[in-house]
């Protein structure tokens, strides 16, 4: 079942899924409109190699980057109870979560995985905005707490992606309730003294914005990521006036005092590794790319390559 | 009375019944008792009708009844030496969150509630309950307090939600909410919250994260608005009465999801028809549960509330 779901499931889909386009096809930036070489994109970890314009990345293209070598193992979520309050607008809610997971060929919206980064042993979470907005639900919630579990039994720090259009309604109150239950895995961390890094990505909102997404020992952007608890539609019509120019924008947040840096994605691996060791009282990092750590028992090349679950 | 849209059958029945008595009073030959207490028991049961099977999207309408008793109300009749503390020492002081130190059946305490005002002045005062960034802050410093005091905090939940400003926006609203949901979480004192009306998204759950949460009977705790889910998922804000539904936010649902603890009853019509009752009911409710936390200690208040969260959901509806 697990095999089939996890790693069957996501192969077969990917042959489908948009996130695998061939090579000669192009990607046109929504910001600058160059015309981007699907190759040299995903090279520039989804930059606008024009305009430094941030377009969203999948939780595992993310990880492939950050892990030395691509190299991660992924941390076992529980699954939450199945549509908990039967659910229906239009669609039935477990047929909304099929689609989303037949179009990114993943589980749910969160993916957790420990593995090192500069030689700096780690656990990080990254939100999957392509899954249902990233909304947070109860298994985004078990998510965090697995993700914080595993780092304060490896002592390790945690580094986690927000992407999020907020709480998932098809959960109701429960999405709601994952305010707090993620707030509690936050303090866990504290607790025991781990660094917990947040680094907020387009778009971050609402609830998560509103929970662990702003609760970390440092708060680091991507560039002109929205980050907001209200969405700048809803202030609008509350306030009837137009908003000024990169309201709510990551710059403007920390024009505002509300986070400690904005740092473009290329440069977000070096950072997070200085900052994470320094907090964890580690010597300065070895800067270049590394092999794999060789204590790690060294996994099939195919699925290093693709960071694909590891039993 | 204001009366609710689907109140207005009974409206239609008092309304006549308060004629013929105003008819009798400017005619002293007539009697009218046994017309006009016909009338009031039919009105009786036309209300007894009504409320007994209210859907999702009537609940809300009565829990934002603007009769019902509010947060001062609860203050005034239940708390004595109320003394209001006031500010966040950063900005300001925020009306749409009152909070102080009072004393419940003598015993100090802190109590924090969203106030909502009771007409036009002071709805606009109170900015319809919906908190600034300032209003959670100065409920952190006064949550802060008690736990520094070893006093209880009392929270009265009555929020449509945090309120979807520019300036809120700029000063950090999600983190205020985010502090002080994590503050919630991290005082050794009894923390008892009730549902009053609205439990409004993250602007309720930023005080709502209790050893203990009771709600009324007939108000509604939810992750957004109906209206504001119906214009997301159907697309069309007029499927508020599908989306009320679909939501799970009355007492009696979220009581069965295991999210509560318990549910106040309302008399008969709701709070605003009975205020008074009510508000006694609140008192005993919050009696009962301070009771249920008061040999805790400290330790073991933050562990046990830590864990009732992470354990929330494992109950599902059909279960
Ligand atoms: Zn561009």
């Amino acid at each position: 079942m697990n095999w089939i779901s996890n790693y069957v499931r996501p192969k077969i889909n990917s042959l489908f899924s948009r996130r695998e386009v061939p090579e000669n096809l192009w990607t046109k930036c929504p910001e600058c409109g160059t015309m981007l070489f699907h190759r040299e994109l995903s090279d520039n970890l989804n930059v606008c190699t024009n305009c430094n314009h941030h377009m969203p990345i999948s939780p595992r293209a993310r990880f492939a980057a950050l892990f030395d070598a691509g190299v991660f193992t992924e941390v076992k979520v529980p699954d939450p109870l199945p549509d908990p309050l039967q659910f229906r607008d239009q669609k039935k809610y477990p047929e909304r979560l099929k689609a989303a997971q037949k179009q990114t060929g993943e589980k749910e919206a969160m993916l957790v995985a420990e593995g090192e980064m500069g030689r700096t042993p780690i656990v990080a979470a990254a939100q999957d905005f392509s899954f249902m907005a990233g909304s947070m639900g109860m298994y985004v919630g078990n998510a965090i707490i697995a993700a914080a579990r595993r780092a304060v039994d490896l002592k390790r720090p945690l580094i986690l992606f927000s992407a999020a259009g907020g709480a998932r309604m098809q959960e109701g109150i429960l999405s709601l309730l994952q305010m707090p239950r993620t707030t509690v895995a936050v303090q866990m961390l504290k607790e025991a003294g781990l660094p917990y890094i947040v680094v907020l990505t387009h778009p971050t909102t609402g609830g998560v914005t509103a929970s662990y997404a702003m609760l970390g020992d440092v708060q680091i952007a991507e560039p002109n990521a929205l980050i907001c608890f209200a969405g700048p539609r809803v202030i609008e019509q509350t306030i009837r006036e137009k908003l000024p120019e990169g309201f709510q924008r990551a710059e403007y947040l920390l024009d505002h005092g509300m986070l400690d840096r904005v740092t473009h994605r290329k440069a977000l691996r070096d950072e997070l590794i200085a900052i994470t060791r320094m907090l964890m009282g580690m010597p300065p990092a070895v800067k270049g790319d590394l092999p794999p750590p060789a204590a790690e028992p060294a996994p099939a090349p195919a699925e290093a390559a693709t960071g694909a679950p590891q039993a | 009375m204001n009366y609710l849209d689907f109140e207005k059958p009974l409206a239609e029945i008092e309304g006549k019944a308060q004629e013929l008595r105003a008819l009798a009073r400017a005619n002293s030959e007539m009697d009218v008792s046994k017309e006009a207490e016909a009338l009031d028991r039919k009105a009786e049961a036309a209300l007894r009708d009504l409320y007994r099977t209210l859907t999702p999207w009537q609940k809300c309408q009565v829990a934002r009844h603007p009769d019902r008793p509010h947060c001062r109300d609860y203050v005034a009749a239940l708390f004595s030496d109320v003394m209001p503390l006031a500010g966040d020492r950063g900005f300001a002081d925020d009306q749409a969150v009152f909070g102080g130190l009072a004393r419940f059946n003598d015993q100090p305490v802190v109590v924090i509630g969203h106030e909502k005002g009771h007409d036009t002045k002071t709805r606009i005062e109170h900015n319809f309950g919906m908190a600034r960034p300032e209003g959670y802050r100065k409920a952190i410093r006064l949550m802060d307090l008690a736990h520094r005091f070893r006093l209880p905090v009392i929270t009265l939940i009555d929020t449509p939600g945090a309120y979807p400003g520019k300036g809120a926006e700029e000063r950090g609203q999600s983190e205020a909410i985010a502090r002080s949901t994590a503050k919630c979480l991290e005082i050794g004192v009894p923390l008892v919250s009730v549902v009053i009306g609205e439990g409004g998204s993250g602007g309720a759950v930023a005080f709502a994260t209790a050893n203990r949460v009771a709600m009324l009977e007939h108000s509604v705790y939810s992750v957004i608005s109906p209206e504001g889910c119906a214009s997301i998922l159907w697309k069309d804000a007029e499927k508020m009465r599908e989306a009320a539904e679909a939501l799970r936010l009355t007492a009696q649902d979220l009581q069965k999801l295991g999210v509560i603890d318990r549910i106040i009853k309302e008399p008969l019509g709701g709070a605003q028809r009975g205020r008074k009752e009510t508000i006694e009911a609140v008192g005993k409710a919050i009696e009962i549960m301070l009771k249920e936390l008061s040999a805790k200690k400290p330790d073991t208040l933050i562990r046990d509330r830590r864990n009732k969260f992470l354990e929330m959901g494992t109950k599902g509806l059909a279960a």
